[in-house]
């Protein structure tokens, strides 16, 4: 049914062919990708939404400090390093996390023409190497919500009204009602997504260690086809590429 | 060499197997990967749905046309809802009304509808064995049956199941202190649709990957029926705007369970205010539209879809403009993601803003007349066959001009101010969706119904269910637009309270009155579909003359459906009635050189062709290479 079953067909859209030369799995994941692309988009602009309902800070960015009243500046909430306690060091470990992931996609595309090239040896080494930049890439997330949980050293002081009065007291770290960075919606959201998208990427070191079993059960070299690989390789770089979009939202702009 | 063919080898040899010997019961009715058993499952879960929810609406209507009546005699089925003094419980109401519109729209008329005609037609029509994965099919069956377990068990849970109308808006579903139905039936009702999204993805993925992969050789896509351009445009809307609705359930979902703010700010209950700051409640209504609008299409398209093939072929002739007919699919596709705005005039949104957005909604009027203007131009001196088929595809012609001439009043921003939430609203997308669709779904099992079980459904009995389903549909749905220009809101109890309210108690009494009329009139099709499953007139191959291809299977369609080979197609499948043809249809799988009497001079070019399409069989799935 694929390429090479297909000898010399002139009309592709005549039927009685895959036109795109793609299997219906390799079709299906594409439209999945698709679907979930509208999903990711909804939370982007979700995002949006509310944070634009929300005054930016006004002030000179070195006199910033957080609060509830304004929308924070990315780069003064996500500036710690994990064994530099103290340094300020704005967007540091998230660079380093995505450059993690970005290289991932990079060991995925070797995998895959490792695959067409029908090497057992390398395809499981590349997908070793992509197990292990998502693996890597989850630990510093997991990192990261940690220390944003935990908080800095000394909190930021609130006035709220709770029950008709007003008291104020230091919030420490973030959950989902209240933070010590900004408003609600800005750990709300920041939850949200990030943990949306590392369920993915979850998913896909999972798929991806499935593949890699496969691959060294010699599977895959049994079948005369690694498609599998090209399969989850489409899911890896959409969940990179998602990241890219959700780094730029909530941490350059 | 691929994990397909690897499947294949698979299929192949399981395809053997159950040659000598069948398949267990369960695999062969229950968790069947076949696509038409899994076309019956679908129609057979939503005709349930469709008793269910068409019940429901029956009882608050006789809530809206007889308030006050004494209701006791549906304590047995109602139990507490039914008050001590006869009376239905106002919250229940609510709930009715939300689970009738939940149940029509996603259960009935998404999944029954594109559910079953997708899955029976599509490999039927372009000529595959079976869809692209069978058992992705079996799972979104599965994944919709307990989707509809969940909203089933919901309705009988003591706070009773959502009640803050289909399209859940928050804060009132967010918040469990505000209303009975937003506590457990709420959280149903969002793990319900969750899972039913899932369903319809996984349902979609294949409609399309089959259209694209397994057409038969000589099935380009302008020798596609109709029915099948309507359904993978339809699988493409779900794809597309279902996912939001998943994004937006899911933050409604953190909003009601883990304190989050994505839709609540500033909010007080009973003089207390919550913590909640910051969210915004539009946000909800623009998610859900976004799914909301194209919805309505998913809904009415493959009606459409089906009939275009019903219309063509009861006419005797072919369909007018088959190329203007997929332009308009595509073009009412398009802008149906452009227009959500329109349930949303009156939010306080911009009034610029809303000028764009009636704009863009006035636009559609023009692919949806020119898909009526097509019908009629079909129907015209064309030999009619009056089928029950044909007959509940014209009638959806009807519907679709008159719902659709309220479409355009609605979509007027100025206009919608008045109407906005009132029962004009109602009638309206009653007629062009809920009555057309339905018309629809039924024109599709009555023309479809000989394939499916290889009997006829009886055709007076037929006659009779259309028209009384025809005048009552029009009796419920035309007074109820006088009901909402004189101001009535919809998803009121009762209307008692106001002066104004009592001048049309008739008028609602009269509604009432026909929607129960209508109601018990589907018994007439219920007792057909049954009894003819079982006990109908044998079917002929090709009962009525038709050109597709499902009517070269067997009467009774085996696993792989043809036996043999599957044949190639070499024209387009509405060669109805041709000049110079001694007969006055050709089917698909006829080539031209078989025709020459009755081709036109460049159809015999297509001639040369044939020895190409004969040879390019390399999409059987039940071939080994
Ligand atoms: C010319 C075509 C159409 C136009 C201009 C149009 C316009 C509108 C507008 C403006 C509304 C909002 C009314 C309000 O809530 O105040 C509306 C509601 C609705 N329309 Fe249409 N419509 C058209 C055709 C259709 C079709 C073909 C369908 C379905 C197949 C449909 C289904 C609905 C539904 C379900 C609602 C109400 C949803 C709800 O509030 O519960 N409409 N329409
Ligand atoms: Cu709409």
């Amino acid at each position: 049914m694929a390429a090479t079953a297909q000898p010399n067909v002139k009309n592709v859209w005549l039927g009685g062919v895959e036109p795109m030369k793609a299997s219906y799995g390799k079709l299906m994941m594409w439209f999945f990708l698709v679907s979930d692309t509208f999903t990711f988009s909804a939370l982007l602009v979700s995002y949006g939404l509310v944070r634009f309902s929300f005054p930016a800070y006004a002030g000179k960015v070195a006199d910033f400090v957080s609060s509830p009243a304004y929308w924070p500046i990315p780069e003064k909430v996500f500036d710690a390093m994990p064994f530099m306690h103290g340094i300020h060091a704005p967007l540091v470990f998230v660079g380093i996390m995505t450059f993690i992931l970005i290289f991932s996609s990079v060991t995925m595309v070797l995998a895959v023409e490792a695959g067409h090239r029908m090497d057992r040896a390398a395809v499981e080494k590349y997908m070793l190497w992509t197990i292990l930049g998502g693996a890597t890439f989850l630990g510093c997330q997991a990192w990261e919500w940690t220390h944003f949980i935990h908080g800095t050293d000394s909190g930021t002081v609130v006035k709220e009204i709770v029950d008709g009065t007003w008291i104020t007291k230091t919030v420490f770290g973030a959950n989902l009602t209240e933070n010590q960075y900004g408003p609600a919606a800005f750990a709300d959201f920041f939850f949200f997504i990030t943990g949306f998208h590392g369920t993915h990427v979850f998913s896909g070191v999972v798929l991806n260690y499935l593949v890699f079993y496969r691959t060294s059960t010699g599977m895959y070299e049994r079948r005369g086809s690694y498609e599998m690989v090209e399969k989850v390789g489409l899911y890896w770089h959409f969940v990179d590429l998602v990241w890219v979009f959700v780094f730029t939202f909530f941490y350059l702009v | 060499m691929s994990v397909v063919e690897a499947n294949l080898g698979h299929d192949v040899h399981s395809h053997d197997e159950h040659e000598h010997h069948e398949l267990n019961f369960w695999r062969q009715y229950i968790f069947s990967e076949d696509h038409k058993v899994i076309a019956k499952q679908y129609m057979i879960t939503g005709i349930f749905w469709a008793v269910i929810g068409v019940a429901m609406s029956v009882i608050f209507r006789l809530q809206l046309g007889f308030p006050g009546a004494n209701l006791s005699w549906l304590k047995p089925f109602l139990g507490g809802w039914i008050t001590e003094t006869g009376a239905l419980d106002p919250n229940f109401y609510l709930a009715l009304v939300t689970m009738h519109g939940t149940i029509m729209v996603f259960f009935v008329l998404t999944a029954g509808l594109s559910g079953t005609f997708s899955n029976f037609l599509i490999p039927l029509q372009v000529g595959a064995r079976d869809m692209a994965s069978g058992f992705l099919n079996m799972l979104s069956f599965w994944f919709f049956f307990v989707s509809g377990l969940l909203m089933f068990v919901s309705i009988f849970i003591e706070t009773g199941p959502a009640a803050g109308g289909w399209v859940i808006y928050p804060p009132l579903s967010a918040l469990p202190q505000a209303h009975m139905g937003s506590e457990m039936g709420m959280t149903l009702w969002l793990a319900s649709m969750a899972i039913f999204i899932m369903s319809s993805l996984l349902g979609s993925l294949n409609y399309v990957t089959t259209v694209i992969n397994l057409r038969t050789r000589g099935m380009t896509f302008t020798r596609l029926p109709l029915t099948i351009w309507a359904f993978l445009i339809t699988a493409v809307l779900g794809i597309i705007s279902f996912p939001v609705l998943l994004s937006a359930a899911l933050l409604l979902i953190f909003d009601r369970h883990f304190g989050t703010s994505f839709y609540l700010s500033e909010i007080y209950i009973n003089g207390e205010a919550l913590p909640n700051v910051g969210g915004s409640p539009i946000l909800f209504q623009h998610l859900f539209w976004f799914l909301g609008h194209p919805e309505v299409y998913i809904v009415l398209l493959p009606a459409l879809g089906i009939t275009s093939e019903i219309i063509a072929t009861n006419s005797r002739k072919p369909i007018f403009g088959y190329r203007a007919m997929i332009a308009s699919i595509m073009a009412i596709a398009f802008l149906a993601f452009i227009v959500w705005a329109h349930h949303m005039f009156v939010t306080g949104m911009n009034p610029f803003l809303g000028s764009i957005f009636m704009f863009l909604t006035l636009i559609i009027a023009v692919p949806s007349a020119v898909k009526a203007f097509n019908y009629i131009t079909t129907l015209w001196r064309g030999n009619i066959v009056f089928t029950p088929a044909m007959l509940f595809s014209i009638g959806l012609v009807s519907l679709f001009v008159s719902g659709g001439l309220t479409g355009i009043i609605l979509g007027n921003s100025a206009l919608d101010i008045q109407l906005h939430d009132t029962y004009f609203v109602v009638a309206h997308f009653h007629i062009v969706m809920g009555a057309a669709s339905a018309f629809g779904f039924f024109a599709g099992i009555y023309h479809w119904f000989p394939k499916m079980f290889g009997r006829m459904l009886n055709g007076t009995l037929g006659q009779i269910h259309f028209w009384l389903t025809f005048v009552g549909v029009y009796l419920v749905f035309m007074p109820m637009h006088y009901i909402g220009i004189a101001g009535f809101p919809r998803r009121y109890y009762q209307f008692t309270s106001f002066d104004f309210g009592k001048s049309f108690t008739d008028l609602n009494m009269f509604v009432s009155i026909a929607a129960i009329f209508t109601f018990f009139a589907q018994f007439v099709f219920l007792w057909n579909f049954f009894y003819s499953m079982f006990k109908g007139k044998v079917a002929t191959q090709n009962p009525w003359n038709s050109n597709t291809l499902e009517w070269t299977t067997p009467v009774n369609v085996g696993h792989g459906n043809w036996e043999g080979e599957i044949p190639a197609v070499y024209r387009w499948p509405y060669d109805y009635s041709k000049p110079g043809s001694p007969v006055d249809f050709i089917p698909q799988n006829i080539p031209h050189s078989q025709t020459l009497e009755s081709n036109f001079p460049h159809e015999n070019e297509y001639i040369a062709q044939e020895k190409e399409i004969e040879a390019q069989n390399y999409n059987d799935q039940f071939a080994s290479h």
